[in-house]
């Protein structure tokens, strides 16, 4: 479920982040569920735990995990619906500003763009 | 509780320095890579920590107790190398006793979860085991030795993938549920990069590179891109290697890169592994060579 690459830029803790993100996205990880725990994902992929546990403090800054005493970490409840507002409004900056950057390298215009958006939407 | 402190350790052997004024540090609760190439002085530096060679000059401490010669502060040490400190027809079950009286206890418990994940027989013979079992054998008792630093020089020695795939998932389990020092001195960097958290490199007698695993991936780029374009661009960055093919270039920087230059679209960062940085990092006088 979770993957690393150990060949990207990306350091390490970043990555179990995004993963970890990516899964609560995917409803791999469902609200108030619990999640693998340090231990867990530092065993199956060799990673130190003080860096599986760097990328999951990031999650509970962000309010996307919890930490509830002795039992572990769990999806906050309401997380789900929280990664999909902020990944809407990135949606423009990620992906619409980048195409539209490429398309000009590219040499194509407006229609163009619009015609290609039509063809991937049918 | 302080950790292990060295501070100004020389040794030589004959006239020839192989340790040379070296000061470190090993945290409690950390672990740390110990890479060199053969014959830097690792094994020397380990062998003095536990005692087994004495060095020239400079003081060792155990939370600011004396390290040498010292029952008290030996017995929360461990080290695992080649040499066998046991005796041949002496069978395993019976070497985790004889580790038990010399620290006072040994999770027999865990030694038996270990042999089983292994497929080892405990009830053989020290002496009889191949070189892959023999290394797996030493293993177990490093894992199950109630010391708080545990010195794994060439841990993985002889294994296959499989045993060392076991060997790495015990060792973060086990660490996770008892949290001491772990430092493994190997050659194997590309597995362990991940387990690591500090990293030191011995090169010619001296510690030349004392840092955090995530800092030394974080200012270790290669730079590729067409010859012109990418010399320009690495101009004035601490270039430690560099490799060609056709008219491709690639730098090995290490250390920050020039924010305020602008990159040209023909010229790429990317990320190197620590075994790469490793080779370069300890390559004295090939600076110029162009291999690959």
């Amino acid at each position: 479920m979770l993957h690393f690459n150990f060949n990207s830029t990306e350091p390490i803790y970043l990555q179990v982040a995004n993963q970890l993100e990516e899964a609560i996205f995917t409803k791999a990880f469902l609200d108030g569920t619990q999640v693998p725990s340090t231990t867990e994902i530092s065993k199956e992929f060799h990673i130190n735990p003080a860096t599986v546990l760097k990328g999951m403090n990031i999650l509970v800054n962000d309010g996307l995990l919890e930490k509830r005493r002795g039992l572990g970490m769990f999806v906050t409840e309401g997380a789900y619906m929280k990664l999909l507002e902020r990944r809407k409004e990135s949606f423009y900056q990620d992906y619409i500003v980048k195409m539209i950057q490429e398309a000009k390298k590219l040499g194509m215009n407006e229609d163009d763009l619009i015609e290609l958006v039509k063809r991937g939407v049918d | 509780m302080t950790g292990i402190k060295i501070d100004g350790l020389s040794k030589k052997f004959r006239k020839k320095n192989v340790l040379d004024n070296i000061s470190v540090e090993f945290k409690p609760n950390k672990i740390y890579g110990l890479l060199g190439r053969n014959g830097a002085g690792k094994s020397t530096l380990l062998n003095i920590i536990a005692n087994r060679l004495y060095a020239d000059q400079g003081t060792l401490t155990l939370d600011d107790e004396n390290l040498v010669e010292n029952d008290s502060t030996l017995g929360k040490l461990y080290l695992m190398n080649d040499v066998d400190m046991y005796n041949k027809s002496m069978r395993l079950d019976k070497i985790f006793e004889y580790t038990e009286q010399f620290y006072g206890s040994f999770d027999y418990e865990y030694a038996e979860k270990l042999a089983e994940r292994f497929k080892i027989d405990t009830h053989q013979k020290f002496g009889k085991f191949s070189t892959g079992y023999h290394t797996i054998a030493k293993l177990i008792i490093a894992l199950c030795v109630p010391a708080d630093y545990i010195f794994l020089d060439e841990p993985v020695l002889g294994l296959d993938a499989n045993h060392r795939t076991i060997f790495y998932e015990e060792l973060m389990t086990t660490y996770s549920e008892r949290p001491r020092t772990f430092v493994v001195a190997t050659h194997l960097i590309g597995e362990i990069t991940n387990i690591l958290e500090h990293v030191m490199i011995v090169s010619e007698s001296k510690i030349t590179l004392d840092e955090d695993v995530e800092d030394i991936l974080a200012k270790s780029h290669l730079i590729v891109g067409p010859q012109a374009e990418t010399k320009d661009y690495v101009e004035g960055l601490n270039i430690v290697g560099k490799e060609s093919l056709g008219n491709l270039q690639g730098y090995y920087v290490y250390g920050d890169l020039n924010d305020d230059k602008i990159l040209p679209d023909t010229v790429q960062i990317e990320r190197v592994d620590l075994q790469k940085m490793f080779i370069y990092l300890t390559n004295q006088g090939g600076e110029n060579g162009v291999n690959k």
